[in-house]
């Protein structure tokens, strides 16, 4: 990948931001924390490693993606905007009545949004599904990647999911874990110790690869990578920080759901300038 | 025919409906696939079978991702753990998105015997019935139950199929046109609406042989589709009668009474007694010695009838 590509995914993921401060700002509610941790993660995604095309968002051979931690919606619909699935005005309307951009993803009113969650813990399953489907069609191109945040690896459903990439032996699919280490009720090791991630998926059989989940140039070569990889399922563990990038909201748990006032807006926006 | 029970339905009709043609059906089970008889189809088509072994919570959300993927997924385990086990990934990744995953459950009700209360399911169709999108089915014989599974296969959506372990009477003949959304009338009367679903309909039309020799004419009304309800033969009936007993291996709160109540106090109000498990679980026992124990017979279907008739005057 060339500099200037790595130039744009970072001016995108500073964009994305600004677009998530303004929109959960303006809905009055919704969850900032773990959006902005998962921000160069997905704009890396959407802005160099899918297959993916805004005008056509059933592409037959695009890849797919799954946000198991539905409750980062902003940074997803920051994505689809930028990449032009829709109006950028139109995430001033998040979680408002009518919308088609609800509190959380819902793939029946949002082209773009590939399945619905929201409830922890049932996008790697869901992500499972997709991948033996287009593993059934003989489709080898696409892949399905599957971002989730640390706090819901604390449900078992994710290990079950886990245990069965493994035994399908599901290669066209790439989780990724937003490891930010905190959750609603405190940091992660303190709520309900997680211990090892790596660990924990190498002993489900799958192949581990770490990265510095705000590096857009690690994150670039590692879905890149992973996206070629055979054999398997592969999981990145993107080790990131809740809040990232706006300094009064950064490694605080307090700001996993709250929405900034009008003066806190301004200031973020100001720290998230061009 | 000889007597068969509706789970043998299952695999038997998926193996049919891929061999005609529908290569977008894949079966999942959890590790119950010699129960639930989808080891048959596993034999037949085994690269679109796919086992999670007892995880029935990540069986029900794989099969809503390949549904999402353009494929027809039928899952299939005990009703008590396909529907309860796995409710949240049902209700948040199957039916709130209107995914067309079929769940097929088997060892439905207290005729699963001896393994007891921890696994006679009481309240599935009330957890089913009460989630937007699902529609839900009760075969009453063998025959029905290849015909819920073809409907489930051919109807956009999920789909919830409730099937028993016990053989049962034959009801239907083979080749029997059902459709989603009908009930059906398998014996007309002019004096009690008997209105039951799965292995009750067969000991409702015992009952209506005895209320014969009392002088009660009684109908009796197969209402295997439980949603979408068919509104128009229920009231229809009722109307014709002006008394009506609802028959169901299910709890009466939730399941087809309370549907069946509630159509009616909303149309026609009338009589209706309420043939069900009233408010507890299970037991260990033989299958027929519990549908005594849990008033389920032939004899109190007919007592309840006797009573709405009874209330009409």
């Amino acid at each position: 990948m060339t500099q200037p590509d790595l130039a744009h995914l970072a001016h995108l993921s500073q964009a994305m931001r600004r677009d998530i401060v303004e929109m959960v700002h303006t809905a009055g509610s919704g969850h900032p924390g773990g959006s902005l941790s998962a921000v160069e993660i997905v704009a890396t995604l959407y802005g160099s490693v899918m297959r993916h095309d805004p005008a056509d968002p059933k592409l037959a051979d695009r890849d797919r993606f799954v946000l198991s931690k539905g409750h980062a919606a902003p940074v997803l619909y920051a994505a689809l905007a930028e990449a032009g699935y829709f109006p950028r005005e139109e995430l001033l309307t998040l979680r408002k009545l009518g919308s088609r951009l609800q509190g959380h993803p819902d793939m029946r009113k949002l082209p773009g949004v590939e399945v619905s969650t929201g409830s922890l813990g049932q996008g790697l399953a869901l992500a499972n599904g997709l991948a033996l489907a287009l593993r059934l069609d003989g489709s080898a191109t696409p892949t399905v990647f599957c971002l989730m945040g640390d706090g819901e690896l604390q449900e078992g459903s994710v290990w079950e999911a886990a245990m069965a990439s493994a035994h399908y032996g599901l290669d066209n699919l790439v989780a990724i874990v937003d490891l930010n280490g905190l959750q609603i009720d405190g940091p992660t090791c303190e709520v309900m110790d997680l211990g090892s991630v790596p660990e924990k998926f190498a002993a489900f059989g799958w192949t581990v690869m770490t990265c510095d989940g705000h590096s857009v140039a690690e994150l670039h070569d590692a879905l890149t990578r992973a996206k070629a990889h055979v054999g398997g399922p592969i999981v990145i563990v993107a080790r990131t920080m809740k809040g990232r990038g706006v300094s009064f909201m950064e490694n605080l748990c307090d700001w996993h759901g709250k929405a900034p006032n009008a003066d806190e807006c301004a200031r973020a926006l100001v720290e998230l300038a061009e | 025919m000889a007597d068969r029970a509706t789970r043998e339905a299952l695999g038997a009709t998926l193996i049919e409906l891929v061999a005609e043609g529908r290569d977008d059906i894949v079966v999942l089970d959890a590790d119950l696939a010699k129960a639930t008889t989808t080891v048959k189809f596993a034999a037949a088509f085994p690269e679109r079978f796919f086992d999670f072994g007892i995880a029935e919570q990540n069986m029900i959300a794989t099969a809503a991702g390949l549904a999402a993927g353009g494929k027809t997924p039928f899952a299939s385990s005990f009703a008590v753990f396909a529907t309860g086990r796995a409710y949240d990934q049902v209700r948040n990744s199957v039916c709130y998105p209107n995914l067309g995953v079929k769940i097929a459950a088997t060892h439905a009700g207290v005729t699963v015997g001896p393994d007891g209360g921890s696994h006679q399911m009481l309240e599935d169709i009330a957890l089913m019935r009460v989630l937007p999108n699902m529609q839900v089915l009760v075969p009453a014989d063998f025959t029905a139950a290849c015909a819920a599974v073809r409907i489930a296969a051919s109807t956009p959506g999920p789909v919830y199929v409730r099937l028993g372990r016990p053989a049962v009477p034959a009801l239907y003949d083979a080749g029997f046109d059902f459709e989603m959304g009908r009930a059906y009338v398998l014996r007309e009367g002019t004096d009690v609406t008997l209105a039951a679903c799965g292995i009750m309909v067969a000991r409702a039309l015992q009952a209506a042989e005895t209320l014969s020799a009392e002088g009660i004419s009684a109908e009796v009304v197969d209402v295997m589709c439980l949603k979408p309800l068919d509104d128009g033969t229920i009231v229809a009936s009722a109307l014709k009668t002006g008394a009506v007993v609802t028959c169901e291996e299910h709890s009466i709160i939730g399941g087809l009474g309370a549907a069946v109540a509630t159509l009616l106090s909303q149309t026609a109000p009338m009589p209706v007694e309420l043939v069900g498990v009233d408010d507890v679980f299970g037991t260990s026992g033989e299958a027929e010695e519990l549908m005594v124990h849990f008033g389920l017979t032939a004899s109190h279907i007919a007592d309840a009838a006797r009573r709405a008739v009874a209330r009409t005057i």
